[in-house]
C-alpha cells in the first residue's frame, strides 16, 4: 500500500513542480523580454508584479470551455491532455540528486526521447479537431518540423550517449563527477576522476560533445516550438497555431505543456552533456571542493541551477532571433545540424576505439 | 553552406550581444523629464517605461486639453458658441435689468447665463473659444486625462445660476419690459393727445 502512495505523491510532486515552474518562468519570460526591450514588464499586481502569473491562471481557471460547432469533439478535448502528459511523463526518468530519481530505468535517455515525440501526435490532434485551417497549418507544421529536428537531436545524445557507455540517465551522472565508478578523462588523456568537477563533465571528457550539444541545444527549441522555431504558434501568421480554438484550462494545459517542455529539454541535455546533478566545483589538493558540493541537496541545487540558465538562454534567444521561414528551417536540420550530428556521431565511435 | 552556417552564427552571436546590453542596461530607468529639458535627448540607455498613474510627464503649457470657465468673468457674448466647429457650447442668455458689475478685467456685465454648457465628449481641442472670448475667461487647462463613468458626465456645467434665480431674472426682465412697454405707450398716447 504504501508503495502506490509513495507513486502519488512523487507524481504529485512533479506536477506540483511543472505547475510552480511554470508560473515562475513565465514571469521571468515575460521580464526578460520587457528588460530586452527596455520596459518594465508586469509591475502592477503585487511588488514587481511578481502575482502577475498567478492572477493569469485565475483567470484561465475561471473562463469558459468553448468547443468550436464544427470541432471533433473527442480529439479536441483530449489533445491538451496528450500534450500534458507525454512532458510529464518525460519527468519521470529525469535523475536530480544521488540517489534521488522519480523512476530508475535502464533506458531512461531512450525513453524520454520516445515520449517527448508523442507530443508531436497530441499537437497534430489540437490543430486538425480544431477544424480551423490555421490551427491545422500550425500542426502539419510542427509536426514536420519536430519530427526533422528528432533526428540531429537523436545522433547529439547518442554520440553522449555512446561515450557514456549507457543509456541510464542516473549512470550518466555519475560518470560525469567525483562519484564515478568508470575511469573519466578530461579531453580524453588526463585522469580526472579524483578531481570531478567541471573537467569531469561529458563536454569536456569528449570536447566534439560540445558541438553535439550546440545541435541538442538547437534541436531542443526546435523540438518544443520555441522562437526562432515556433513557426506552429507564429501569431503574426497564423493566429495562435494550433492552439488558437483553445480557451480556459484547455489553453493552460497546452501553456503548462510548453514550458514543462523547455524545462524537460534543457535538463535532459544537462543530464547528458553538463554533468547532471554534479558541481561544477574541482577538487584542489586539500580543498576537497567537489565532494564538499556532491550530496543530495547540492544535487537538486546545481541541476536546478544549471536548467534554469539554460531556460533563461532559451529566453534569451527568443526575444532576440527572428523567427526562421520553413525552408530554412528544413534546411538548417537537413544541411546543417544533421550532417555536424553525424560527424559527432563518428566521433563518438573513433573516441571509444581509439582511446579506450 | 559552411559560410552561411557561420554567417548565421555570427549574427546570431552578435543579436544576442545587442540583447545582452539592454538587459544590462535595464538596471537603471530613464528619468521622466519633460521634453523641454536640455538634457531630455541625452537619455540613450535604460527602461523607458512612464508608469503613467504613478509618474506623469509635464506637459507643455500652450496644450491644448480640457476647457475650463471662470463664469464670474463671462460676459455671455456667446462668442465661443458661435465660433465653435462642432456647436458643444451650448449658451443662454437672460438681459439683466441694468449693468450688474465688472469682470476682472473690466468690461461690463449685462447678461446672464443661467445655462453654460460645454460638451467634451463633441469638444475636437481646436482651441478656437479661448482665443475669441473677450475676456479671456475660457480657458484650456493642463488636465489631460479624464475618464466618467457615464456620457452625459462629459458634459460639463458651468452656469452657478439656479432655476430659482433664472426664474426671477426672467420675470424681472419681462417686468421691466412691461413697465418700458407701458411708459412708450403712455408718451405715444401723450403725443396723439
Amino acid at each position: 500500500m504504501n508503495f502506490y502512495l509513495l507513486y502519488f505523491l512523487v507524481a504529485a510532486t512533479i506536477f506540483g513542480f511543472i505547475a510552480v515552474f511554470s508560473l515562475f518562468s513565465v514571469y521571468a519570460e515575460r521580464k526578460i523580454s520587457a528588460f530586452i526591450q527596455d520596459r518594465l514588464g508586469p509591475m502592477e499586481t503585487g511588488k514587481f508584479g511578481w502575482l502577475q502569473t498567478a492572477a493569469d491562471i485565475l483567470k484561465l481557471i475561471q473562463k469558459e470551455y468553448i468547443v468550436p460547432t464544427a470541432a471533433d469533439k473527442a480529439l479536441f478535448t483530449l489533445a491538451p491532455i496528450i500534450i500534458f502528459v507525454s512532458v510529464y511523463l518525460g519527468f519521470v526518468a529525469l535523475p536530480w540528486a544521488p540517489g534521488l530519481v522519480p523512476a530508475s530505468m535502464n533506458i531512461g535517455a531512450f525513453y524520454i526521447f520516445a515520449i517527448i515525440s508523442v507530443e508531436a501526435l497530441g499537437i497534430l490532434m489540437a490543430g486538425w479537431g480544431s477544424n480551423n485551417k490555421y490551427s491545422l497549418l500550425g500542426a502539419v507544421r510542427s509536426v514536420a518540423q519536430m519530427v526533422s529536428y528528432e533526428i540531429p537531436a537523436g545522433f547529439a545524445v547518442i554520440s553522449a550517449v555512446m561515450i557514456a557507455q549507457t543509456l541510464d540517465l542516473q549512470l550518466i551522472n555519475i560518470n560525469q563527477g567525483v562519484l564515478a565508478t568508470n575511469e573519466i578523462k578530461f579531453l580524453g588523456f588526463i585522469d580526472v576522476k579524483q578531481i570531478g568537477g567541471i573537467l569531469a563533465w561529458n563536454v569536456f571528457q569528449a570536447p566534439h560533445l560540445l558541438i553535439a550539444y550546440g545541435i541538442y541545444f538547437i534541436a531542443s527549441l526546435a523540438e518544443c516550438n520555441r522562437a526562432p522555431f515556433d513557426l506552429p504558434e507564429a501569431e503574426s501568421e497564423l493566429i495562435g497555431g494550433f492552439h488558437t480554438e483553445y480557451t480556459g484550462l484547455r489553453f493552460a494545459f497546452i501553456f503548462l505543456a510548453e514550458y514543462a517542455m523547455m524545462f524537460l529539454v534543457a535538463m535532459f541535455g544537462v543530464t547528458l552533456f553538463l554533468g547532471g546533478w554534479n558541481t561544477p566545483l574541482p577538487n584542489f589538493g586539500a580543498f576537497k571542493l567537489a565532494e564538499y558540493t556532491t550530496g543530495m541537496y547540492w544535487g537538486i541545487f546545481w541541476v536546478m541551477g544549471k536548467s534554469l540558465l539554460v531556460v533563461a538562454v532559451q529566453m534569451w534567444i527568443r526575444w532576440t532571433l527572428p523567427r526562421v521561414r520553413v525552408d530554412q528551417l528544413m534546411a538548417l536540420c537537413w544541411k546543417v545540424l544533421t550532417p555536424l550530428a553525424f560527424a559527432c556521431l563518428v566521433a563518438s565511435g573513433l573516441w571509444r576505439l581509439l582511446l579506450f | 553552406m559552411i559560410k552561411a552556417t557561420l554567417n548565421g552564427l555570427k549574427t546570431a552571436f552578435k543579436g544576442l550581444t545587442l540583447t545582452m546590453r539592454h538587459v544590462l542596461g535595464a538596471r537603471k530607468s530613464r528619468k521622466v523629464i519633460a521634453i523641454k529639458t536640455d538634457d531630455y535627448f541625452e537619455q540613450q540607455n535604460g527602461i523607458v517605461t512612464v508608469q503613467y498613474p504613478h509618474q506623469k510627464m509635464s506637459v507643455p503649457e500652450v496644450g491644448r486639453y480640457q476647457l475650463d470657465v471662470a463664469i464670474d468673468d463671462c460676459i455671455v457674448c456667446d462668442l465661443c458658441a458661435k465660433i465653435c466647429p462642432v456647436n458643444c457650447i451650448e449658451i443662454d442668455v437672460i438681459k439683466a435689468t441694468s449693468a450688474y458689475g465688472k469682470t476682472s478685467d473690466g468690461s461690463v456685465k449685462r447678461l446672464y447665463a443661467p445655462k453654460f454648457d460645454i460638451d467634451m465628449a463633441k469638444c475636437m481641442y481646436c482651441g478656437l473659444c479661448t482665443t475669441v472670448c473677450p475676456t479671456e475667461c475660457i480657458v484650456m487647462t493642463p488636465e489631460y486625462d479624464k475618464s466618467v463613468t457615464h456620457i452625459s458626465d462629459l458634459n460639463y456645467k458651468f452656469a452657478t445660476m439656479t432655476e430659482e434665480e433664472a426664474t426671477f431674472k426672467r420675470s424681472e426682465l419681462a417686468q421691466q419690459q412691461a413697465e418700458k412697454e407701458a411708459a412708450k405707450l403712455a408718451s405715444l398716447n401723450k403725443l396723439t393727445d
